[in-house]
């Protein structure tokens, strides 16, 4: 490895929330909603270093059998409020939010990125995700009007329009001299913007003033096939799934090779799945804790409801000790889980597998539930996890990781305290910040790429790919 | 013992004060004055710096100004092409967010649009903003009605009203018909807030239970131009009703703040003894149209608006506000009385004006930060020689300061009993 310059390691931290990996049980968690509890994460995430802050989003409640899931963490605070209070109480930390392409418009949305931008000194980023359902639409204007195919055209658009409105003002639109009286430099509106589009036609003059950033870092979530070429089209960085190392590198290496149609070197699109982790001061100390966690985790109502999700069918009536169903999932039922993504590719082909599993090493329902769900991604010392977390960014697997900690507020503490150093020691995560450096920055994602050239390689990629499926068909 | 310093820190009959704050202040030249930061009006340290001496002086609450569109010296018919004043701003909310983590007792009121948004993203933030601040946030509900800021969303077309139309009866209709649709909007806000019972969060280990579900309520809200399901994803705020606010200064929208909100601010038109009549006079039709909509709340809390330019006497203020005439081309006019003298004048008129019924002050200050200062060093220290002004912070949370019930109960609550 001498003379390879080694990658520096991407890591933000997740306030986790509303499924069951938060353990909310626990006599060590605080309050999901207290500005504190985000305060405390926020801190303990820039004592070491991490590049950014991570809050997700979602506009209604899940249900299960058609009633509120009130199982794990209910409720969460509007995303850009929270992060834009954060700003107060740090000054490096980059901090990122889910938003919806689907239930918001270009205009307001680019304000609130480009003011968070403005009052955090360059840290904003923005995780798009899109969702077409009706149940999420049921609390908003246009209810669910978006066919599902079309989420990513919408949002592929949004963030472009969304671009084009955070460039809008020139780079020294404000001149702001009293002694000459020119507040603005040019005697025209500033601001003035006009996309049309097949998702959006809409003009006029934006309030906000170019940001530290120009573009605010756009993250998008989503392992589909079209979520990848969203990605590779539009975003800084993809917020994956966290898979095997092998699998880690087949994702990789495919959602890279998608930038080149988009006229995009490989390192300008970051790859981070969302990962977690259990410490320990011995191996067996380590999954030793990480069993109690997982029992916290799933509980017997949760290894039931859990079940029910893939099933697709009301379970209810079982035993969480007992054996599992005999019966195939119901996939083509209406889906039993409203508010969340979609967990399973193939039900039916997963059931069967967890069958096998549970009679092969007689498990009960929650047991089995236990072992092929949700197992922690990295357990073990913090030598063995700051080992195994530069492996995967060093051999390709990922450029980083999005650490989800199980416990709030305190989680991502020990990690910060004893896991980081060692990465330091690996010359892999900074020493220290570069006063005054921008997420981008940090990233290593370097300046805004401007509006047009975005909407330009698109075309080109997009007619590039046409062709490859084209000549793949003939 | 706190019922002892409640007795001494705040007078029976409190004057309420509190402050307007918009880019560089609200002369259009304000920016051009000596103290001001022209090149900060977009960063945090200038917010920040501006409520930390809003604080200072002990005042209820700030307002932050915002739009869905360019300031402009054309009111109705959208962006001009003047360099010399200024223009842009960010997102009111998110100020106040960032503002909050550095203040510890100030109310924060950030205007919000309520035409083209969703009524469901402003509920979670606002009740956020509460959380952040830990019970100090308000609202300012603000309609959009220039067709050039419906053609920043492009979903539906707002046809243009016409300037000095608030006589045409066509223009008073579509008036009240947005005004309906804010009405709505706040309604839905209100609703949301509700939908979590205080105590609905119970962590229930036996049971495995995080809420009991019981104690959320979907709103199902159908009205003419949204319907909304609920319930929140935000828990209760803190003041369980986040204090709203209207600016008003016509029949329509007494009635939408009759409707909608716990403060209105009104504008009696000169800054003298005239005004405290026209204000007794407004104080009418605002308590009237607060009997016609069967208003179910406490009493609208009434805040005069006044525009104010603060110097050791009247003739320097004046000198220093005809210099920004001088400066921005035209004599500054607002839609408040413009009160331009010395800061123990201004105690004279606000005691004056409260005789005729007028609550609170809503001050706009002319010039920032120069303005501010003069409310906070020299006019509170003449309200509190007068014993009509607080002398520190007694109460908690924004609602308890403006004498509102300090944490009602959720109407679902009610419903139940």
């Amino acid at each position: 490895m001498s003379g390879t310059k080694l990658k520096q390691v991407i890591l933000g931290a997740h306030f986790p929330g509303v499924n069951n990996h938060t353990v909310w049980s626990d006599p060590r968690s605080g309050s999901q909603i207290d500005f504190a509890s985000f305060v405390h994460l926020a801190r303990s995430a820039e004592a070491g270093k991490l590049d950014f802050f991570f809050l997700a989003e979602g506009l209604r409640l899940r249900e299960q059998r058609g009633k509120i899931h009130d199982l794990d963490v209910v409720g969460r605070p509007h995303t850009l409020t929270v992060l834009t209070a954060l700003a107060a109480v740090t000054e490096h930390l980059g901090l990122v939010g889910t938003n919806q392409a689907t239930y918001n418009e270009p205009y307001e949305l680019a304000r609130q990125y480009g003011t968070l931008d403005h009052l955090s000194g360059g840290r904003a980023g923005w995780n798009v995700v899109t969702s077409p359902d009706a149940f999420t639409g049921d609390n908003f204007r246009r209810g669910g009007y978006l066919d599902r195919n079309d989420r990513y055209v919408r949002a592929a658009e949004f963030v472009q329009a969304t671009r084009e409105l955070w460039e809008s003002w020139g780079p020294d639109a404000v001149a702001a001299d009293p002694e000459s009286g020119a507040f603005l430099r040019a005697a025209t509106s500033p601001g003035r913007f006009a996309h049309q589009g097949v998702s959006f036609d809409i003009s006029g003059n934006f309030t906000v003033p170019r940001s530290p950033q120009v573009h605010p870092v756009v993250l998008q979530a989503g392992d589909s096939d079209g979520g990848r070429e969203f990605a590779a089209s539009s975003a800084d960085a993809i917020f994956t799934r966290h898979s095997t190392f092998e699998a880690g590198q087949a994702f990789y290496t495919d959602v890279k090779s998608r930038l080149a149609r988009y006229r995009r070197a490989p390192d300008s699109l970051k790859v981070l799945p969302g990962s977690t982790f259990i410490l320990g001061e011995t191996a067996a100390e380590a999954a030793e804790y990480a069993h109690y966690v997982r029992r916290q985790q799933v509980s017997p109502q949760t290894a039931i409801l859990l079940l029910e999700q893939l099933w697709n069918t009301d379970l209810s009536a079982y035993d969480a000790e007992g054996p599992l169903p005999g019966f195939d999932p119901v996939p083509e039922a209406d889906s039993i889980i409203k508010g969340r993504t979609r967990m399973f590719d193939d039900p039916v082909a997963t059931a069967r597998q967890w069958r096998a599993i549970a009679q092969e090493k007689k498990l009960s329902i929650r047991d089995l539930v236990i072992e092929v769900t949700g197992r922690q991604n990295f357990i073990g010392t913090p030598a063995h996890v700051a080992a195994e977390i530069n492996r995967y960014v060093q051999e390709d697997a990922c450029d980083g990781f999005i650490l989800v900690p199980h416990l709030i507020p305190a989680g991502l503490d020990e990690f910060a305290a004893r896991v980081v150093p060692l990465l330091q020691e690996r010359g892999v995560v900074r020493a220290d910040y570069e006063p005054g450096a921008t997420l981008r920055d940090n990233l290593g994602l370097g300046p805004a790429r401007p509006a047009s050239d975005w909407a330009a390689a698109r075309a080109e990629g997009a007619a590039a790919k046409a062709g490859l499926e084209e000549a793949v068909n003939a | 013992m706190p019922e002892a310093v409640l007795q001494e820190t705040v007078p029976r009959q409190e004057l309420h004060l509190a402050v307007a704050l918009d880019g560089a202040g609200w002369h259009p030249a304000a920016w051009r004055a000596p103290a001001a930061r022209p090149a900060e009006l977009f960063t945090a340290g200038y917010w920040a710096d501006l409520a930390v001496e809003a604080e200072r002086g002990l005042l209820d609450f700030i307002t932050i100004e915002d739009a869905l569109g360019l300031q402009s010296a054309r009111r109705l018919t959208g962006p001009d092409d003047r360099a010399d004043q200024v223009r842009g701003r960010l997102d009111a909310v998110l100020i106040a967010a960032r503002i909050a983590p550095v203040t510890r007792h100030i109310g924060l009121v950030p205007t919000g649009t309520t035409t083209h948004t969703e009524p469901f993203h402003m509920s979670t933030a606002l009740a956020t903003l509460d959380y952040v601040s830990g019970g100090r946030a308000g609202w300012r509900a603000q309609l959009s009605s220039q067709p050039e800021q419906a053609r920043h969303f492009g979903r539906r077309e707002l046809p243009a009203l016409k300037g000095s139309s608030l006589t045409d009866p066509a223009a008073v209709a579509l008036m009240r018909e947005r005004f309906a649709e804010g009405a709505d909007f706040a309604e839905v806000v209100r609703l949301l807030w509700d939908s979590w019972e205080d105590d609905a969060v119970i962590r229930d280990v036996p049971t495995g239970r995080f809420i009991d579900r019981d104690k959320l309520h979907y709103i199902d809200f159908e009205g003419q131009w949204f319907s909304v399901r609920g319930p929140s994803i935000t828990p209760r705020p803190p003041q369980g009703q986040l204090p709203v606010a209207a600016l008003a200064h016509a029949q329509v929208p007494y009635e939408f703040a009759a409707r909608a909100a716990d403060i209105v601010f009104i504008t009696p038109g000169s800054a003298d003894s005239d005004g405290a009549g026209h204000a007794a006079q407004i104080i009418s039709q605002v308590r009237t149209a607060e009997s016609d909509t069967e208003r179910a709340r406490q009493p609208l809390r009434i805040y005069a608006d006044l525009t104010v330019f603060l110097d050791e006497d009247e003739a320097a203020a004046g000198r220093r506000k005809e210099r920004l005439d001088r400066l921005d081309g035209a004599e500054y006019r607002s839609d408040t009385a413009i009160f331009t003298g010395s800061p123990r004048g201004l105690a004279d008129l606000l005691l004056e004006w409260r005789r005729a019924g007028i609550e609170g002050f809503r001050l706009r200050p002319g010039v920032l930060p120069h303005d501010l200062e003069q409310v906070t060093s020299r006019l509170v220290p003449v309200l509190q020689e007068r014993a009509v002004f607080r002398t520190s912070y007694a109460q908690e949370t924004l609602r308890e300061r403006l004498g509102l019930e300090p944490h009602p109960a959720s109407r679902y609550v009610k419903e139940a009993r």
